[in-house]
């Protein structure tokens, strides 16, 4: 009697024959791993060739190939700086002045837009008519204007705009603004001023563990602690008490005018003023929006719900709209933060000395080595944005919901 | 961004096309010459509100046009940045690049180009607003200085505070326009350039009398073409383009008498102009090249007088850009 294989007896029969007698061509298993095999292949030739035959380009117009000059002096200047840097130094070390600006006006950017994206995206549910339209307002005409443009208007139009060193405007002989930036006192610390350090240190630490005990305590016996005052009194108490009991072991360096420029102090250049604004007002108003989708993603009933427990309307946001909001905003504050790190290259058309405008504008241009520096311009960025996306990854599932 | 756009051009072509020798060829069967130049720079190369570009550098460009497709009107001109102009002349994006560039050795052996001559003695120097009372760059302690990036002058400006024991903030713009209104803003103390530039900045100035050039000059800055290595044919040709201007004015040679003299000059006009001799067949040019460039750029002099000189608002002295007999080093090699 005839009887049809299943479909397992054909596998079993082709499987015993692929490792015992039959064909090895015929052999699924090695006929995937051979195609994979030469597509492997073809891409490794593929980068290959074209690594090969641009280096044999360089080599046939004489250009000069390598990272050897990195080591070089670079011989220009930097405007801004958070190591010191003179035009002696290297290429090598202008690559890292560069990154260092970079990540500043990145978290500089995230985190002011993170400020105006929670403030005008919470705005648009208040039930104050102007509140609710300066919101809305605010998100449709900033995410509509290009950034360059806002760049410029920040750089050319508002900041240019400001009065010149000797008219500076000034409060009480410390913070001076001017068209050439803010300056503001610096705090130098002397011997002793370890314990202030430290003590701002025990502070933010005393603040974890006070809101740690105030919510177990909350739980166990449904007491409130006033954890916000407490909060800042200890960050902020704890530091002056110690400074006081040290006698105060700082000098204040103030900016002073000499010659040309104020001195001393620390000195805000404008093109990082008009960055930071540029970037975290546009990127502000896509938050915005994301916070919106977010809150209203959240069934209205909970809102009701918790009205009907008796919550004030500020703790109804606070505590049961925002923390189920997160789960929606949290992946989309991902891709806008990632956004806002590449749009810092914008930085170029200003003369804020990022990474790419120092290294990819000016090291490329004296050196000539233009796949050198934008190859490794490109992997910073690159390994910024992954850092971001793990990040945000942890935070993601530390306010997805939890299943049990 | 067009610097970007350039850039990623620059790097395919590397990868696709590579050295192009033949430029000749390619400029003859397109039947016209991509010559780059700057986004704007009054006397050296700018565009008016026609869209005809002039100056001492675009006459680079129409010269050679004149001297290979015998009509200086077919040019295609790309303005460029500083920060782009080499990669778009490395990667074919351009035939020449004529756009105020500075030889120096290292551009010259390192970057894969050549220098084809100096069409403009130039220096770096400065300009300062003359309320702020600064009589010598040596006063110039602490000051903001607004430069143009990628460019010599970001180098030169360095040296000198060093040498002179003297700091600066170096303010840095993409375009030497926006030199000119970070100067004007008064994001700077002085605006850092070649003289000549300085020179063009200035009349673009909302005030031009408030503003003054200082006498120092603090580099040495021969501005030039620029071409790929490795097609001398080419080379050569831009290089000639170059000697036949500065000769043209030394044999007393003009637009206006070019005409005349091909017919009844002496030997050396006549074989300059092609009527004796084989100079153009050399460089793989028709016999009249230098003739057309005279008939239709003019000789140096006039190129200088009409951009930068005394018929320009400009009015740039000769100086150093004057003829080796008459107090300058301007010296074209032999014609014959």
């Amino acid at each position: 009697m005839f009887k049809e294989k299943t479909t397992e007896e054909i596998q079993a029969a082709s499987r015993i024959a692929g490792t015992s007698k039959g064909a090895v061509y015929n052999n699924p298993r090695y006929r995937a791993w051979f195609y994979q095999l030469a597509m492997m292949l073809g891409l490794l030739y593929f980068f290959y060739s074209i690594i090969s035959n641009t280096l044999g380009n360089m080599e046939a117009l004489g250009a000069k190939t390598g990272f050897s000059f990195l080591s070089a002096a670079a011989g220009y200047d930097v405007l801004m700086s958070l190591i010191s840097f003179d035009a002696t130094d290297t290429y090598a070390r202008i690559f890292v002045v560069g990154f260092l600006n970079t990540v500043l006006v990145s978290v500089i950017g995230i985190f002011f837009a993170t400020v105006f994206g929670f403030i005008f995206g919470v705005a648009h549910f208040s039930h104050n008519w102007l509140i609710r339209k300066v919101a809305i307002t605010y998100v449709e005409i900033f995410r509509n204007i290009p950034l360059l443009l806002q760049v410029f208007f920040w750089y050319f139009a508002v900041l240019s705009a400001l009065p010149g060193t000797r008219e500076s405007l000034s409060l009480g002989e410390a913070f001076f603004l001017n068209v050439r930036g803010f300056y503001f006192p610096r705090l130098i610390g002397e011997g002793g001023s370890w314990v202030v350090y430290a003590s701002i240190f025990v502070a933010i630490f005393g603040v974890f563990f006070l809101k740690h005990w105030a919510k177990k305590n909350q739980e166990k016996t449904g007491e409130q602690f006033p954890v916000f005052y407490t909060s800042l009194g200890i960050l902020f108490g704890l530091p002056l008490f110690f400074a006081l009991v040290t006698g105060f072991p700082f000098t204040i360096e103030y900016p002073v005018l000499k010659g040309f420029n104020y001195t001393g102090g620390i000195t805000v250049i404008p093109e990082l003023m008009a960055l930071s604004l540029a970037l975290s007002v546009y990127t502000g108003a896509f938050i915005a929006e994301a916070v919106r989708a977010g809150i209203q993603a959240v069934p209205h009933g909970q809102t009701e719900a918790a009205r009907s427990l008796g919550l004030k309307e500020n703790r109804v946001m606070s505590l049961i709209i925002v923390p189920q909001a997160m789960r929606v905003i949290v992946p989309l504050l991902n891709s806008e933060y990632q956004s806002l790190v590449k749009n810092s290259t914008l930085a170029a058309a200003i003369g804020y000395p990022d990474l790419f405008n120092v290294f990819v504008g000016t090291a490329l241009n004296q050196t000539g080595q233009a796949i050198e520096t934008i190859f490794m311009t490109v992997v910073v960025y690159f390994i910024l944005n992954m850092i971001i996306s793990f990040l945000m990854n942890r935070f993601n599932s530390s306010v997805a919901l939890v299943t049990r | 961004m067009k610097k970007i756009s350039s850039l990623v051009v620059g790097g395919l072509a590397l990868v696709a096309l590579g050295a192009q020798a033949g430029t000749l060829e390619d400029v003859k069967k397109r039947g016209v010459l991509s010559c780059g130049v700057s986004t704007g720079l009054a006397g050296f190369s700018q565009k008016d509100e026609k869209g005809n570009w002039s100056g001492l550098d675009v006459d680079v460009c129409r010269g050679v046009a004149a001297a290979v497709l015998g009509d200086a009107s077919k040019v295609q001109y790309k303005p460029l940045t500083a920060k782009e102009r080499f990669e778009a002349l490395r990667s074919g994006e351009i035939d020449v690049l004529s756009r105020n560039t500075t030889w120096t050795h290292t551009r010259d052996t390192s970057l894969g180009l050549n220098f084809a001559g100096t069409i403009y003695y130039d220096g770096a120097g400065f300009m300062v607003r003359k309320a702020i009372g600064v009589k010598s760059a040596t006063e110039l302690d602490n000051a903001n200085a607004c430069i143009q990036a990628g460019t010599s002058t970001e180098l030169a400006i360095a040296d000198y505070f060093r040498e002179n024991n003297m700091s600066y903030k170096a303010v840095t713009f993409d375009t030497s326009d926006q030199t000119r209104i970070g100067f004007e803003s008064g994001r700077c103390d002085f605006l850092v350039s070649d003289q000549s530039q300085l020179y063009a900045l200035r009349i673009g100035l909302n005030n031009p009398d408030g503003a003054v050039v200082l006498p120092e000059v603090i580099s040495k800055e021969p501005l030039g073409p620029v071409v790929r290595q490795g097609d001398d044919e080419w080379f050569n040709i831009v290089k000639w383009v170059v000697n036949a201007s500065i000769e043209g004015e030394f044999q007393g040679v003009t637009s206006a008498n070019v005409d005349k003299l091909k017919k009844d000059g002496n030997p050396a006009q006549l074989r300059f102009l092609g009527t004796e001799g084989k100079l153009g067949e050399n460089l793989g040019l028709s016999a009249d090249w230098a003739y057309q460039v005279i008939k239709q750029v003019g000789n140096y002099a006039e190129s200088f007088e009409r951009n930068v000189g005394q018929d320009s608002p400009l009015k740039i002295s000769r100086g150093l850009n004057a003829q080796w007999n008459k107090g300058g080093i301007l010296y074209s090699p032999a014609m014959r």
